[in-house]
């Protein structure tokens, strides 16, 4: 199972807490498991990615083993250590604003 | 004992506040959605229960969510605001086109007779209806189809569809106003539109009489004269005898008539209120004086009601949709402001009290009248 950290607002938008696990069959990638969070938790569609383009919001941001990925490819395979559940996948609401 | 619920959308969250018909002690709910801006919330009015919230994040995007007891217990719906068709283009700031994209609701506006039926008003201005409680969203696209989509540009707050009125006198008539495109009407059912903006002057815009590109800031109308309606325009006070056909300018005395809302009486339909602001730059009251002005005429004469109000170094602003009125005997209006306040009036203005002091700037007040 995959370890998916959630900034606090949608952990509560999904009425959970602490992070989730989904079951990802293939490569693991932010695709994978954004469709896969996106699947448990209906809620969050839209809030992580836009709805119409798919594309990563701008305030969001993904980190996997201490690294900024948010702008790598959505179809690139992630750390093993992330698709064997070692370490978490991270979306983060980025520092900015109020 | 009949009565009310105010709703207030906030910077920061959205908070109930309920009162007994008298009107003087109340109870505050909230934040429900901290740390979300709530731009609106509105109760339906075939079923005070049920509650709309828009409820965005420059993070996270939108959410709309939905109350089915009062405002005790929410739940997410749907957020998949797609324009139809080819999305097109309008106006940027600086005259280019710009593609439609779908940035937050700021109104939601709930049938008069179906508590399942919801418009919502968009930014990049589209107006959107759901038939299903706010599950599924249908763009009404004749609105951006009008022909004039291409020519409107964004106000200072983004191009925003932010007044929805329904007609209660006729079922497929419904009003809509766009900063800056101006007002628009549709006769059946939102199908098809028609640009209503003869007689509105503004000297800001390359034709100061055009068909479109008026920074309309809010419209309101009485229920039992759905063909007269109020408009507070980024400048002037203007008044519309036949439905938006054409307009005059009813500002009259005002210390300015620039503003942002405006509110009509429960029971007197030409007892209206606006909220003077001193300039399009500096928005707050003239001198630091909040006042709301008060005219029994339809406009041209207004007094000024300033009974419970801060009357020295108030720098507040008052947003569009922030003030609504109930419909207890004695009228109430209530306002809220970007300082957080919230006012109420349980005798049609004549006197103010503060319901509440330290919210989070205050973006929208509805209220509902509970039998």
């Amino acid at each position: 199972m995959i370890q998916v950290a959630l900034p606090q607002h949608l952990r509560t938008l999904a009425g959970v807490e602490g992070a989730v696990r989904v079951e990802i069959r293939g490569q693991v990638t932010q695709r994978a498991i954004l469709d896969a969070v996106e699947a448990s938790y209906p809620v969050l569609a839209g809030t992580i990615r836009d709805r119409a383009t798919q594309k990563r919001r701008a305030f969001v941001r993904f980190f996997a083993c201490g690294e900024d990925v948010s702008l790598e490819s959505p179809d690139a395979p992630l750390p093993e250590a992330v698709a064997s559940g070692k370490e978490p996948f991270l979306i983060i609401g980025a520092i900015a604003g109020g | 004992m009949s009565g009310v619920r105010v709703l207030v959308g906030t910077r920061k969250g959205a908070f109930i506040l309920s009162s007994d018909g008298a009107r003087r002690k109340w109870r505050i709910d909230g934040p429900h959605f901290g740390g979300w801006e709530i731009y609106h919330l509105k109760g339906s009015p075939a079923d005070p229960h049920r509650l709309y919230a828009s409820q965005c994040s420059g993070w996270f995007g939108q959410m709309i969510q939905r109350s089915s007891d009062g405002g005790r217990t929410w739940e997410a719906v749907g957020n998949d605001f797609r324009y139809d068709g080819i999305k097109g283009t309008h106006q940027w700031y600086d005259g280019t086109a710009h593609p439609w994209e779908f940035k937050r609701v700021w109104h939601l506006e709930p049938s008069l007779t179906d508590p399942d039926t919801v418009y919502a008003g968009a930014e990049d201005a589209a107006l959107f209806r759901s038939g299903d409680a706010g599950l599924t969203w249908t763009e009404l696209s004749g609105l951006r189809g009008h022909g004039s989509g291409p020519r409107w540009q964004p106000g200072a707050g983004g191009m925003c569809l932010h007044t929805i009125l329904l007609d209660p006198a006729n079922a497929g008539r419904i009003f809509i106003a766009i900063s800056a495109a101006g007002a628009f009407r549709s006769d059946d059912a939102g199908k098809t539109w028609k640009a209503i903006n003869r007689g509105l002057r503004s000297e800001h815009i390359p034709d100061p009489e055009a068909e479109v590109g008026h920074c309309v800031h809010r419209i309101a109308m009485h229920r039992s004269r759905p063909s007269v309606l109020f408009m507070q325009k980024h400048w002037d006070i203007m008044r519309s005898d036949d439905a938006g056909d054409t307009w005059r300018e009813v500002s009259g005395n005002l210390p300015s008539d620039f503003g942002f809302p405006i509110e009509v009486h429960a029971h007197e339909p030409e007892t209206i209120y606006v909220v003077p602001i001193k300039s399009d730059s500096e928005h707050y009251p003239p001198d630091g004086r909040l006042r709301v002005y008060r005219s029994r005429q339809g406009g041209n004469e207004w007094e000024a009601l300033s009974k419970g109000l801060p009357q020295r170094d108030c720098f507040v602003n008052v947003l569009r949709d922030a003030m609504a009125v109930d419909s207890l005997d004695s009228c109430g209006v209530y306002f809220g402001t970007t300082g957080g306040q919230v006012y109420a009036s349980a005798d049609s203005g004549d006197s103010w009290a503060p319901i509440v002091r330290d919210l989070p700037a205050v973006l929208s007040v509805e209220v509902q009248t509970l039998p």
